[in-house]
């Protein structure tokens, strides 16, 4: 146990997602021998995101107006939504430059054990995005793991009757490796989603 | 070192949790063991050798490394090694109502083994065999699910009666049912708050508990909702705190 200020700089470090007490010590002395302007800087990084960042009204992601820059932006194609559980997984499409439409974040995946259900996700406003018929493809980019494949299994029964075009991104290899690596769920999933290579 | 020993197990996944950076601390629950939590290292890298093994639902052949002598101890064991038996959770997520009761079916596995590292091999086996009838699809999920937990409570003690009375035995059917007396009841031994269901919904239950398929699955969907609704009460009596998940079953 430090002093004061510096155990309570521990405590609150050690709250963040992905930090253990060994590493909240390492970050508070690290933050104690750093010049003082960049503490400044830092701590008002800090406080410029909770003020300023706030959630985009149309599509959930975050954003510093009330609406997203990609909801404001007359060149994305307003007839496909890409699905996905956070605001985070849309930094990672954007990354690919592949994707021209526009998303909808639901704010995590369904998973009853830790007691999260459709309900608590932004389905109903997803619902509500596609009532004007504008909308004509969606792509659901939920993570590829047992609760995003839920997730994504829930939205195409709900889809289904609205007559739209529903992928679900293919999962599979990683790409750069070797097969005989791989394990046997993967390799049956990449099995499932394979492709007609059209030569 | 002294006390380091490796053990061999198969078992389902119950429940995974984050640790650290890459890591995941699994649940498990195992043939011989009863029920495990052991560490998988860097289980959440793309490049792990678990790979999408160590995923709920899935049946697993484990090796552990555990740093004393038994497999449950002061630290949690280790994942060395893991081999896929059967993957069911492939077939379980592509349908929602499968998905939704084979949750329920973990939770409450994991709730009626609290003593870690216990055998509880008869749970082990309901577990395992309800997995493998849900993932084939042959009868409806909600009653998978209802007959999983009528057995989970009959294996831990506290099988319910849907034919004799539970207080004085006289013989089925009986018309009243009391969660907290342990089922049906005869009209002499009926307790306030006795409910009446429907007889119908009595014999399904009866059936659920017993195996009897043919006559749960020709059952009418309002006497498996009733039923679902009663063996829901039941088990939320026996287990302290409610079972989280069973809300969210697609029925
Ligand atoms: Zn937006
Ligand atoms: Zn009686």
């Amino acid at each position: 146990m430090y002093e004061g200020v510096v155990q309570d700089l521990i405590d609150e470090l050690g709250r963040l997602p992905g930090v253990g007490p060994k590493s909240a010590q390492r970050i508070a002395f690290h933050i104690l021998q750093s010049d003082p302007v960049d503490v400044r800087r830092l701590a008002h990084a800090l406080n410029e995101v909770k003020e300023k960042v706030r959630f985009c009204v149309v599509c959930g992601n975050v954003s510093e107006s009330e609406r997203c820059r990609v909801c404001l932006d007359p060149r994305r194609d307003p007839a496909v939504i890409c699905v996905v559980e956070e605001p985070k997984d849309v930094v990672a499409v954007e990354r690919t430059r592949e994707f021209r439409g526009r998303y909808h974040v639901l704010g995590g995946a369904i998973s009853p054990i830790e007691g999260v259900g459709p309900d608590d996700l932004r389905i109903r406003e997803l619902m509500t995005r596609l009532a004007d018929g504008v909308v004509t493809e969606l792509i659901l980019a939920t993570d590829p793991n047992l609760e995003g494949e839920a997730t994504a299994t829930y939205l195409a029964r709900l889809l289904k009757p609205m007559g739209l075009r529903v992928t679900r991104l293919a999962s599979g290899l990683p790409v750069g490796g070797d097969l005989e690596y791989a394990d046997e769920v993967t390799l049956g999933r990449a099995f499932e989603g394979r492709r007609l290579l059209d030569v | 070192m002294a006390g380091m020993s490796l053990f061999r197990d198969d078992g389902v996944v119950l429940r995974t949790q984050k640790l650290g950076e890459a890591d995941r601390i699994i649940t498990l629950l195992t043939r011989q063991h009863g029920r495990v939590r052991a560490v998988a290292r860097g289980v959440r890298r793309t490049k792990s050798k678990f790979g999408a093994r160590l995923e709920p639902f899935s049946h697993v052949d484990v090796q552990f490394f555990s740093r004393g002598e038994e497999l449950v101890g002061r630290h949690l064991a280790l994942c060395t090694q893991v081999e896929t038996i059967t993957p069911y959770g492939g077939r379980i997520v592509d349908d929602y109502g499968r998905y939704t009761a084979a949750t329920a079916m973990l939770e409450t596995a994991e709730r009626f083994t609290e003593n870690e590292g216990e055998p509880a091999v008869q749970q082990y086996l309901l577990l395992i065999g309800a997995l493998r009838t849900l993932a084939t699809g042959e009868h409806d999920s909600p009653l998978v699910l209802d007959a999983f937990l009528l057995r989970s409570l009959s294996v831990n003690g506290y099988a319910p009666s849907f034919g004799d009375c539970a207080k004085c035995g006289i013989p089925g059917p009986n018309r009243f049912f009391s969660v907290q007396t342990g089922g049906a009841l005869c009209p002499d031994c009926r307790v306030p708050g006795s409910v009446v269901p429907s007889p119908e919904t009595l014999v399904l239950l009866g059936a659920l508990l017993s195996g009897d398929w043919e006559t749960a699955d020709a059952t009418e969907p309002r006497h498996a909702r009733e039923g679902s609704g009663l063996v829901a009460a039941y088990v939320q009596w026996h287990l302290e705190r409610g079972l989280r998940s069973l809300r969210y079953v697609d029925r």
